[in-house]
């Protein structure tokens, strides 16, 4: 529900051209930065589009929106950008809970009412944003007719280890579409997919609030939209403790086994594989070192096998549950968790998230335990890895999701 | 002497005659009602039965661990325990009407007594299964919450979670059913009272260390330890 005041600046606003949406929630530290950033890119890229910034915020307590509205009236630092229309920028607090689903909401339905013919979500959390970033994303939507444009980022090689080993290959396997970063932080989508997502009934239910980006990428690759990747560059590690592993897995495995759930028709049936070509990519892994305390990801391995036991033992299969104990009563040298049981292990989660053998809730966190050891063979095996190497790995990941997928088909309705 | 004799078996004879020929069709009426009691019992458990199934009744009693506490005392699933409740509450609601219908002095107190029992006895056994849903839930969360935030034996945890609210759902049971509900109760809390005390103890003193950085953490007298896993690793 948009508010009043808000509604009244969009129509102060009129129509436009482009929509670029930054949800934020106590981003003091790195929101400015960001919105100079995207209104750099406007000018420079954009400068002939009616373009609007809208900042849907959760209620932050650290002047983040101060800082929003201050930064969209500093000048970018460059002389040589001018607008030739005028870069309207709204702040707004929605109402609710402070999440992503909520922010993506309002400014959905914000770009609805603007009728904007394209629109983008950068997170203010994107420090290393450039204005380039700002046309790789909405370029494709404005040029080419393109739905949905995802990014592809140059990671540490270290970086984003649910997303190499879990989400990238589970959604390449199941739903044929190799899309590097289906957890999107920044991309942009047409009026087509923003309109078909606002109709969606799920902004109350749990994918309307976490894990929503997500959503919105499985959600338009089962409809078979056009989607492409645009190469936007390094993307630099969030600042303080990383995200909660718990949190991260129910955002990620909770959204694609419910994904799975209530569409099987779209992974069951075999279909030609969906088009995702990347604009402009490079190779996208670092390799700076980095400090890896991969004892204690071995001892959170072994202690979650053998702790939930009851848990796992109504999850898993008995010859893969015999296998994980194996694996975890193997001292630390000697560990390695294959990829095909890793598949095989993810899959029998699907199966029995569908099946609701426990709450489904409990199955995803009991795959956190499980996931730390994917982890720490990840780790190891690249340890050493030069960039080629790094890829040639997630790539085994993803042919080892691949050859299994039948296996999940198999243990879908409970077949062992 | 002997004609007397006679007389008196003869009359004997014909009041056992009379009292059977009064008691004969009341033993039929008996014997119908229970019939049809039998019938309707057994119907009333296909009905169960099936309906238990269509709602897969035994996976959630399995979520909730009952399939394993039945399995350990030699009983069948929780679907066909249900439904043999159900029939034998069904036919004992029968075979007893069935029963005072033969007139014998005091049985229908009896009857009545059962009757008034009966919602008690139904709502005593939801509240057990609510209890053991509950335990199985809340042991299993606090187990997968325990082993991911790396808390010292979290199988202990888990187990005193599903102990303490099995022991609440017990005591409220009985308490229902009017049974020692005050020594259940008292037994409960005193049950509660000394894990509590002990959990105390041991978090307290044995744990100092333990209490103070979690206390730490949680208020955030000092930084969360950077990166969750133990290392500079981001999952997203």
């Amino acid at each position: 529900m948009l508010s009043d005041e808000f509604i009244r600046e969009l129509i102060n606003v009129g129509e436009v051209d482009i929509v670029v949406g930054i949800p934020t929630y106590n981003d003091a530290r790195t929101v400015g930065r960001v919105v100079q950033a995207v209104r750099a890119g406007l000018l420079k890229y954009f400068a002939r589009a009616r373009a609007v910034i809208i900042n849907a915020d959760g209620g932050s307590r650290d002047g983040t929106r101060d800082l929003v509205r201050a930064a969209s009236i500093n000048d970018t630092g460059s002389s040589d950008l001018s607008a030739l229309r005028t870069l309207h920028s709204i702040s707004t607090r929605y109402e609710g809970d402070p999440t992503n689903g909520t922010a993506l909401h309002t400014i959905l339905s914000a770009a609805d009412l603007l009728q904007a013919r394209a629109c983008a979500i950068v997170s203010p959390e994107s420090t290393s944003l450039e204005p380039e970033w700002i046309e790789s994303l909405l370029r494709p939507v404005i040029r080419d007719s393109t739905d949905l444009v995802l990014p592809v980022y140059r990671r540490h090689k270290f970086d984003g280890l649910l997303i190499r080993n879990l989400v990238y290959p589970l959604t390449r396997a199941v739903y044929g579409c190799a899309v590097l970063e289906p957890y999107p932080a920044d991309y942009a989508f047409s009026p087509a997919v923003g309109n078909h997502f606002l109709n969606l009934d799920i902004w109350t239910q749990e994918q309307g609030r976490s894990g929503t980006e997500l959503w919105l990428a499985l959600d338009t690759i089962i409809r078979r939209y056009k989607i492409a990747q645009s190469f936007l560059g390094a993307r630099s590690r969030p600042e303080g403790p990383q995200p909660d592993l718990v949190k991260a897995m129910r955002e990620t495995a909770g959204t694609l086994f419910h994904s799975f759930d209530g569409n099987p028709a779209a992974w069951k049936e075999s279909r030609e594989p969906l088009p995702a070509p990347c604009n402009g990519c490079q190779p996208s892994v670092s390799l700076e070192p980095m400090r890896v305390n991969r004892k204690r990801l071995h001892e959170m391995f072994s202690f979650g096998v053998s702790e939930l036991e009851p848990v796992l033992s109504s999850i898993l299969t008995a010859p893969t549950h015999e296998e994980l104990k194996r694996l975890a009563a193997l001292p630390g040298e000697k560990f390695a968790f294959p990829e095909n049981l890793w598949a095989r292990t993810v899959y029998e989660f699907a199966a029995a998230y569908h099946r609701a053998v426990i709450g489904r809730d409990h199955v995803v966190q009991a795959l956190v335990p499980l996931f730390r050891g994917r982890a720490l063979t990840y780790l190891t095996e690249n340890r050493e890895a030069s960039e080629p190497e790094v890829e040639a790995n997630i790539e085994k990941v993803c042919q080892a999701f691949e050859a299994e997928k039948p296996y999940l088909l198999q243990v879908w309705d409970g077949g062992k | 002497m002997w004609s007397s004799f006679v007389s008196e078996m003869t009359r004997a004879a014909q009041e056992i005659l009379q009292s059977v020929a009064r008691f004969l069709p009341r033993f039929l009426e008996m014997l119908v009602i229970v019939f049809v009691g039998w019938l309707i019992a057994v119907l009333l458990r296909t009905i169960t039965r099936s309906i238990l199934k269509i709602a897969r009744f035994d996976r959630l009693s399995q979520h909730t661990g009952a399939t394993e506490l039945l399995r350990g005392a030699a009983l069948p699933s929780l679907t066909e325990v249900v439904s043999r409740l159900v029939f034998w509450i069904a036919w004992i609601g029968f075979i007893l009407p069935g029963i005072s219908v033969l007139g014998i002095t005091g049985f229908n107190e009896h009857v009545a007594t059962f009757f008034a029992f009966l919602p008690r006895t139904v709502v005593s056994f939801f509240i057990l299964l609510f209890g053991l849903l509950a335990a199985s839930f809340f042991s299993r969360a606090v187990l997968l919450g325990a082993v991911n935030a790396e808390l010292p034996s979290p199988r202990i945890i888990s187990w005193a979670v599903r102990a303490m609210i099995i022991l609440f759902a017990l005591s409220m049971a009985f308490e229902e059913l009017g049974i020692s509900s005050r020594t259940v109760i008292v037994a409960f809390a005193m049950t509660f009272g000394a894990l509590m005390l002990g959990l105390a103890l041991a978090f307290g003193l044995g744990g100092q260390d333990l209490a103070r950085q979690y206390l730490e953490r949680k208020f955030g007298r000092e930084p969360a330890h950077k990166g969750g896993e133990g290392e500079d690793i981001s999952p997203l």
